[in-house]
């Protein structure tokens, strides 16, 4: 008998289904797993940012203790280059550059890190004793790691084939329509700026385990992935040549993701294929000075921008020149990022009726960038929100004024705007008012005075940002160089007494799906999230899917989950109107209880199935046994969450030490599910933006060698390094998803970083200074303060 | 790491004979310095000699005018310790604010000591108070102790014992850390005794060393305001991707004013 | 090869290791409790943090030799036999204090330490301060240090249960 209680459906905060497991140490993460006779393999990486292989010789590797194999480039000519994912076209209509990515070195090593040889031993420690025991002749060459140095003339170039280094010079907008905004504009202001490169640093290092069934042929990768099909589709149809049937991969338990799970990387397919080979299992666990050298960074932005504003502040034009650093390689969908990621979003919420951008993606010696929590729209939320706060200083606007005037109207949506993107809803007027008085805006300046005297200068910032996620139509990105679909899958079984297990597409390493999802299958079909079973992860079990990313599971893999639920109702109505002998018009559902419109004639969901599975009393000629249904959902279109982020931090002084001390979001995510996990995923997103703001900062030294290479010197944000998140939804719904929902999980990560920025330069206004670089560290803010160079 | 055999002693005498019939051995206390390095293969010993059975390398006592840390003492001993509290406020201060809770569970006053890393606490303190450091073979002053970056007196196969410290009037540390690795971008511990008028600074050079000009500034006027006019040259001071040896040398003159503030 | 022998979550083991295994390493690959996680290798994420002889330690960072003869306590042997939770992994239930999970065993071990050595009771800023050995990428701390001071009053007999503290 299924019962659900009020609390359990949609906009519940409803207690997370994963956690006790988590809680106990019984999660299931790839490490964890181990199959019989595995075997362990150790990757020897370049220590040379540029260097060509002259020769390598594993002779004394070979003889270490343990050691079961050790292949090199030579051995995996029969595979295929890591594929990228998306193509992008050249202002000339040209596509993009893109040099293979071979998944060990060939004939040259391209950044510190790259792979060049694996050892399979008995265990990871005689793994990496014999890696050290192998000799390679490098002949070092010179390297570029800056983004907007590697364009110069004379610079090295990453791949031979590829002239100046240039991946692509792509543009978007009216280039006509902007110069004439800017020939009739008062006021002119331009912003230079670099978004610096982070390292994703999820908590969990990436590990992969291959294994092979020798009587089957069948082919297993358990990896730490967010979309395992993918990852089948890309290694099996481009790399490694196996094809779907014979080729499973499981990401199980994944301890966080934040986009840099989403790429294929070498040393999947590198285990896959030398399971293969060795026919014993082989695993492969990345440790955390790996991560840092071999895992997809993000951002790396080098731009210039200038708007053109009326004399009362209205927005004429947005003109936008931005480097982006691709690294050495192309990661599986970098060339995106920079581009339809990030340009499109240039609006953001104003009505800047004319916008050109152009955006030259380089190489350099680094390591591949690709898609990192926000990917793109947190690069251009920066942009355009520093720039407002610049345009509002240096032209004499009142900054929320400023922004105020600029909105799109609420009553303007659906909004064409001038690079692309159509919103659906938005209100970002309430969002501002609601943040404004959360964070006390009005009475800032007597905390500004106290905290003086206190020897401390306290700022207050403001961002009000808008993204686009859910991605995307397929049509539409297929449009823009996609090579994939971007849809969802979602399966939904009832079974025979009427529980339910729902298949998914999309991946759950945080985001707490388990819950949100069964919520959607209380609310909808009536059935206790208890006995609701979410899988999701193996492509053996799950028919197909394209994963988490990009905010996307809720408004494109929950859409589909309601899409195949409609289909089970519809169904489900039919044999329940053979039950009740009615008419199939006349019957009504709602929560679990099928009724005769206008009677007292029920049944149940549970009734319903019983009588699927066991169709005695069925219209078999009619209706196929059974009570299972798929549907694929394809989005209409972006989703567009939007809010105000607002920042209060104190500057010591003395040592130049930013400090948060209030942080308040009114973030409009479309229908929330369940609000105790939006408010985690916005309080997680901002962590990551005001450690962005502060603290991280991947750096390379002019040579490519990198300097923040481990924990030691990249700052991870901790406990005491923030302040509590007050966070608050204002609901508008997509108009085009049927659960109404926009997305939550890269908010906090967009709209933070200019907020926290802007709150540093607000208090630092007595030096005169309009803009201080990320990571606002101490030293900066010090040098500013004491006029010194840092 | 690499492999390596290991021994556990149980008295001084065992571990400097296991010391010294190999010389490709080291000691260990607690490891949270030694083994990092060793998981990173920055070294490579034969042996490891686990000193954490040697009774006589243990306990906190007061002797007279003396504090006497045994150099297996863990941070969270000193930190907790009654007697340190009372004799030497500031030097349970420093030890609560070591590294972590979990650091500070297995971390060991002789393996920071010995280790001698610019970025680590201890040494500061020892320099500071004008300590004696106790070997298995001899005694030897803290100013002749430290010598350069992760280079101290101790001879091969030469174990740190104990650390006596002189009671001082009054003493007190500050520090900032590194945002990162949160060890010590610099620090100053100052204080007032018998061993004299001491100021030390760590994390700020590649060795703790003594600011004389603080010093005398002190010897003058005990007070913040003294230190503050005091400028740090910030020649041969640490500079990294955290901060500059400019901002290294500023940072010492905050932290020595605060220093001498918590003194009292 | 070394011989360990050390009593895991009450049950004794004797174990042959490497001089260089890792406690973690023992506990992970010799004994399959694999709840105990290592984030990074420079003794930072506290992923590895266990018990040893009731104090919070990284097990990253401690030879297996050295916990001869020592008790150690996982996040496997945290809850009671039956099943019940400790008050502190309820809490972190409760107040939506985990996302991916994977900093999770050493966050509440590190909790459960702090707690216990902190009967006077710990401030918001207090609870801050002592989770500096733990790394978490998903949560933002904030609900993390909910979830402790909740917790710290169950463990300190001032609430009864983890529901009442959360009203």
């Amino acid at each position: 008998m299924n019962v659900v209680t009020p609390f359990e459906g949609i906009g519940a905060s409803v207690r997370r289904k994963e956690d006790v497991r988590f809680l106990s140490g019984r999660g299931q993460y790839t490490d964890d797993i181990n199959r019989p006779g595995q075997a362990h393999a150790w990757i020897l990486r370049s220590q040379h940012a540029h260097a060509r292989i002259q020769g390598i010789d594993t002779a004394a590797a070979a003889a270490m203790p343990g050691v079961v194999a050790i292949y090199t480039s030579a051995d995996l000519a029969a595979i295929g280059g890591l594929p990228c994912g998306w193509q992008i076209h050249n202002k000339d209509g040209s596509p993009m550059a893109e040099p293979k990515h071979p998944v060990l070195a060939e004939g040259k090593v391209r950044h510190v890190g790259d792979p060049i040889a694996v050892v399979i031993a008995e265990t990871r420690a005689q793994a990496r004793d014999a890696a050290e025991a192998i000799i390679v002749d490098f002949e070092v060459l010179p390297a570029v790691s800056q983004t907007t140095a590697a364009l110069a003339a004379d610079a090295p170039r990453v791949h031979d084939d590829v002239a100046g280094n240039l991946c692509y010079d792509w543009h978007i907008g009216d280039k006509g329509a902007v110069d004439a905004a800017f020939a009739a504009a008062a006021h002119r202001v331009v912003f230079e700026t670099t978004n610096q490169r982070l390292v994703p640093n999820a908590m969990e290092p990436r590990c992969a385990v291959g294994d092979y069934d020798t009587t089957t042929g069948e082919h297993t990768l358990f990896t730490t992935s967010q979309n395992p099909h993918v990852i089948r589709l890309l290694m099996g149809a481009f790399v490694l040549q196996i094809p779907e049937a014979k080729l499973r991969v499981v990401a199980p338990d994944v301890g966080g993701g934040f986009g840099s799970k989403i790429y294929h990387y070498a040393e999947e397919a590198i285990v896959t294929w030398a399971a293969a080979k060795l026919g014993r299992a082989v695993k492969w666990t990345a440790d955390r000075t790996e991560a840092f050298m071999s895992d997809a960074h993000g951002r790396d932005h080098v731009t210039r921008a200038e708007l053109a504003l009326d004399k009362e502040g209205t927005f004429l034009g947005l003109r936008v020149l931005t480097h982006a650093n691709m690294g050495a390689y192309l990661s599986t969908f970098a060339p995106c990022v920079p581009t339809y990621l990030y340009a499109t979003l240039l609006a953001g919420v104003y009505s800047t009726p004319a916008i050109y951008a152009e955006v030259k993606a380089v190489f350099t010696h680094t390591v591949p960038v690709d898609a990192y929590r926000g990917a793109g729209r947190p690069e251009a939320t920066y942009l355009l929100e520093r720039l407002v706060d610049v345009a509002a200083k240096q032209c004499g606007f009142d900054r929320v004024k400023l922004r105020r005037r600029n909105f799109i109207a609420t009553d303007a949506f659906p909004y064409q705007t001038p690079v692309a993107l159509q919103y659906d809803s938005g209100d970002y007027f309430s969002t501002l008012d609601q943040a404004l008085k959360t964070a006390d805006w009005a009475g800032f300046e007597a905390r500004r005075a106290e905290a003086r005297m206190r020897g401390k200068l306290r700022g207050i910032g403001i961002s009000t940002y808008l993204e686009a996620c859910g991605i995307a139509p397929s049509a539409v990105v297929g449009s823009l160089g996609a090579r994939a679909g971007l849809y969802e899958v979602g399966v939904i079984r009832v079974h025979p007494t009427g529980s339910v297990t729902v298949l998914t597409g999309a991946h759950s390493h945080g985001q707490g799906h388990e819950t949100t999802f069964a919520q959607l299958v209380a609310d909808k079909l009536g059935v206790p999230i208890a006995n609701v079973d979410i899988v999701h992860g193996d492509t053996a079990k799950v028919p197909f899917g394209m994963g988490t990313y990009g905010s996307r599971s809720l408004a494109v893999g929950g859409s589909a989950m309601d899409k195949a639920m409609d289909k089970i109702i519809a169904k489900a109505k039919r044999i329940a109107a053979h039950l009740m002998e009615a008419s199939v018009e006349d019957v009504e559902f709602e929560r679990g209880t099928f009724r005769v419109a206008g009677t007292d004639k029920t049944k149940t969901l549970t009734d319903v199935s019983l009588a699927a599975y066991v169709p005695h009393n069925y219209p078999i000629d009619e209706i196929e046994p059974g009570l299972e249904e798929t549907a694929f959902y394809d989005p209409k279109n972006f989703t567009y969450p939007g809010g105000c982020h607002i920042a209060e931090v104190e500057i010591e002084m003395e040592t130049g030490r930013v400090s948060m001390v209030n942080f308040t979001a009114v973030d409009d995510v479309g229908r929330v599910i369940n609000p105790m996990i939006v408010e985690g995923q916005v309080q997680g997103g901002v962590a990551q933006g005001i450690g962005q703001a502060l603290l991280e900062a991947c750096v390379y030294d002019q040579d490519g060698q990198l300097m923040s290479g481990s924990m030691m010197d990249y700052t991870m944000p901790r406990a005491d390094d923030l302040a509590p998140v007050s966070v608050a939804t204002h609901t508008t719904l997509c108009t085009h998803n049927p659960l109404g929902v926009k997305g939550c999980g890269e908010v906090g990560a967009i709209g933070s970083p200019p907020a926290v920025i802007n709150a540093v330069v607000d208090a630092l206004r007595d030096y005169g200074v309009e803009h201080i670089e990320m990571p606002a560290t101490a030293p900066k803010i010090w040098s500013i303060i004491h006029g010194k160079s840092v | 790491m690499y492999d390596f055999a290991y021994h556990k002693p149980a008295s001084v005498a065992d571990a400097v004979k296991l010391l010294a019939a190999d010389p490709d051995a080291k000691p260990i206390s607690g490891g949270h310095t030694l083994l990092p390095a060793l998981k990173h293969r920055l070294n490579k010993p034969s042996a490891l000699v686990d000193l954490s059975g040697i009774a006589e390398m243990k306990g906190i006592r007061r002797e007279g005018n003396s504090l006497i840390i045994g150099a297996l003492t863990k941070h969270v001993e000193v930190a907790k310790s009654d007697v340190v509290k009372a004799a030497i406020p500031a030097l349970a201060y420093m030890a609560s604010h070591i590294g972590d809770n979990q650091v500070r569970n297995r971390g060991t006053i002789g393996g920071s000591v010995s280790n001698n890393d610019p970025a680590a606490d201890y040494p500061a303190a020892v320099l500071g108070l004008g300590a004696t450091i106790h070997t298995s073979k001899r005694k030897i002053a803290a100013d002749d102790f430290f010598q350069g970056m992760f280079t101290t007196a101790l001879e091969e196969g030469e174990i740190l014992v104990a650390i006596e410290f002189p009671i001082p009037e009054k003493a007190g540390y500050a520090k900032l850390k590194n945002p990162a690795s949160r060890y010590v971008m610099a620090g100053a511990f100052i204080s007032k005794g018998p061993a004299g008028l001491r100021v030390a600074i760590n994390g700020a050079g590649p060795c703790v060393f003594r600011q004389s000009d603080m010093e005398a500034a002190l010897g003058r006027n005990w007070s913040a305001d003294a230190v503050a006019g005091v400028k740090q040259s910030a020649d041969g001071l640490n500079s990294d991707i955290h901060g500059s040896a400019e901002y290294r040398a500023h940072l010492v003159t905050v932290m020595a004013k605060r220093a001498v503030a918590a003194a009292g | 090869m070394p011989q360990v022998t050390l009593t895991v979550n009450g049950k004794t083991h004797t174990v042959e290791v490497e001089g260089r295994t890792l406690l973690v390493e023992l506990l992970r690959e010799k004994l399959r409790l694999t709840g105990t996680h290592v984030g990074c290798d420079t003794s930072q994420c506290g992923a590895c943090v266990v018990h040893i002889d009731g104090n919070s330690v990284k097990s990253c960072t401690t030879l297996a030799v050295m916990a001869d003869g020592a008790s150690v306590t996982t996040i496997e042997g945290l809850a009671a036999a039956d099943g019940t939770l400790h008050p502190m992994q309820e809490a972190f239930r409760e107040y939506h204090a985990l996302q991916c999970g994977f900093c999770t065993p050493g966050m509440v071990m590190s909790a459960v330490d702090l707690v216990a050595k902190n009967p006077q009771g710990l401030s918001e800023q207090e609870i801050r301060e002592g989770l500096e050995g733990n790394l978490c990428r998903c949560t933002g701390y904030h609900n993390i240090v909910k979830a402790i001071a909740a917790a710290q009053d169950v463990m300190h007999g001032k609430r009864t249960s983890i529901a009442a503290a959360a009203e």
